[in-house]
């Protein structure tokens, strides 16, 4: 097996240089990545069956059997009605899991000062609209960056944030009478309720964006999600 | 085994490191392979899951999941913690959610409070005039469904403590069980929630006597545990070292459900 040095800064050479794969995402984050991510599966899934019993689109109104925010087909589809106990088992369950991930996830970006990657800095904000125009295909060129650009910055450190609210409020939910302090914190027991949801959708909104740029991205990178290197473009 | 130019480290993973194509080649090969059987683990656990023999309407290992919140909580449980109470000007009307166990209308003059001890025989019977005599007090705070529902309700009664102060030695068995005149419906918590100050066996709410579906004469009403722990019309109170049973435990929710 051959080892190769870092490439030649002068291009130069007669032969065609070879092609390198740069290191992208360490060992922990490529885990911890395709941990959260059936987690998270399961836990909006398990939750979706608690708010079936209850839709959130009536809070806080006293009245009851309103329409709902989902149809019921969207239900009958998922097989989330009438699972109620169920959801709350996995919920409950799986929870944990998804706590601690997160934990260590955070634990292992300040261990490792990856957070430096995804933390924008204040210089670079300026250049949000930029990117995004770039992202759309209406700029040509985009600003310089590092590993990521400031839109990636901002997705990917605004998931940290929403896994933060997605724990505090859910047991601001879970224990309202212990955790009084939490629930109030959050505006009450309904408000959190209503947070908490409106976390999970963001959630949900942040994964179909995602899933469109890593595949308009292309398959290397995301390969390099697996395998943790990325092979030059030839 | 040939190992990259830069060291597999901690450090930030600037485009610095490199290795060659077929280095890389061998290691996407390894984390394929890695990666298809962290797939195949997670889905064999999630069949294994799915495949447990229920307890209680419920896969088994998450019955224990659930066993294990509930020692956790109940670890963590400090009785001087207080659910937020409210104006009483802010109390609402309740919604009737359940009807087990108060469906038919009773003679409430000839309502008796059946008292079981530890040993399971009967210690006492209690008319609504003994409970009565016992300090009234009232409680506005949020009911919570575990469906995901509240509502801000006042309820009028005496502190269960109270009550059990009457019966000090069986009192300090560590489960309380309630079931209905008709047994239809019946619970069973945990002492120290039992006891909390507001933990109530009341018999009004929102300032008026109980109607027969909220629970006529007597229910229990608790900040501390979901309504389907807030057992209506209770006929029996036991004391149990053991635990009673408990109608939404056996329907696959959780046996704490503590809040």
């Amino acid at each position: 097996m051959t080892i190769t040095e870092p490439p030649p800064t002068s291009a130069n050479d007669v032969e065609p240089a070879p092609r390198l794969a740069r290191r992208k995402h360490s060992r922990a984050i490529r885990w911890m990545h395709w941990i959260n991510f059936p987690v998270l599966t399961i836990m909006i899934w398990s939750g979706l069956r608690i708010y079936w019993s209850f839709d959130v689109s009536r809070i806080p109104s006293v009245r009851f059997g309103e329409e709902t925010l989902f149809p019921e087909g969207f239900y009958d589809v998922l097989q989330l009605d009438r699972k109620l106990a169920r959801g709350m088992a996995f919920h409950f369950s799986f929870g944990w899991i998804f706590l601690i991930n997160g934990l260590l996830y955070v634990a292992y970006l300040a261990a490792s000062r990856e957070w430096r990657h995804l933390i924008p800095r204040r210089s670079e904000l300026s250049n949000a609209w930029a990117v995004f125009l770039h992202d759309l295909g209406i700029r040509k060129d985009a600003p310089p960056q590092g590993k990521y650009n400031v839109l990636q910055q901002l997705a990917y450190s605004g998931v940290i944030v929403l896994g933060f609210l997605a724990v505090a409020t859910g047991f601001a939910i879970y224990k309202p009478t212990q955790l009084a302090w939490l629930t109030t914190m959050f505006g009450g027991y309904q408000s959190a309720r209503l947070i908490h949801f409106v976390v999970t959708m963001s959630f949900l909104a942040f994964f179909v964006v995602h899933l469109v740029q890593v595949v308009r991205a292309g398959f290397g990178n995301f390969w390099s999600m697996v395998t943790g290197w990325e092979l030059d473009r030839g | 085994m040939a190992e990259a130019a830069t060291p597999e480290g901690n450090e930030p993973t600037n485009a610095v490191e490199t290795i060659s194509e077929a280095e890389f080649r061998r290691r996407s090969r390894r984390s394929f392979l890695t990666g298809l059987a962290g797939v195949a683990a997670g889905y064999g656990g999630w069949r294994w899951i799915q495949g447990q023999p229920a307890d209680n309407r419920i896969p088994g290992i998450l019955r224990d999941v659930h066993e294990l919140n509930g020692d956790i909580w109940q670890a963590l449980y400090d009785p001087d913690r207080m659910a937020p109470t409210f104006d009483p000007s802010q109390a609402r009307p309740i919604r009737v959610n359940g009807r087990h166990g108060v469906r038919d209308e009773i003679d409430l003059d000839r309502w008796q409070l059946e008292v079981v001890g530890r040993s399971g025989d009967t210690i006492g019977t209690h008319t609504m005039d003994d409970i009565r005599e016992l300090p009234f007090v009232e409680l506005t705070v949020e009911h919570k469904c575990v469906e995901g529902w509240s509502e801000i309700v006042t309820w009028g009664g005496t502190p269960f403590a109270n009550f059990a102060s009457w019966y000090e030695d069986e009192a300090a068995a560590p489960i309380v069980g309630m079931e209905t005149p008709d047994g239809d419906y019946y619970v069973s918590l945990d002492r120290d929630s039992m006891l909390h100050p507001q933990t109530l066996l009341a018999w009004e709410l929102n300032g008026e006597p109980l109607t027969q579906l909220h629970g006529a004469p007597l229910r229990l009403a608790t900040p501390l545990k979901y309504g389907i722990k807030q057992i209506k019309r209770i006929g029996t109170i036991m004391f149990s070292d053991e635990r009673t049973p408990d109608y939404w435990w056996e329907r696959g929710y959780d046996w704490y459900s503590g809040l």
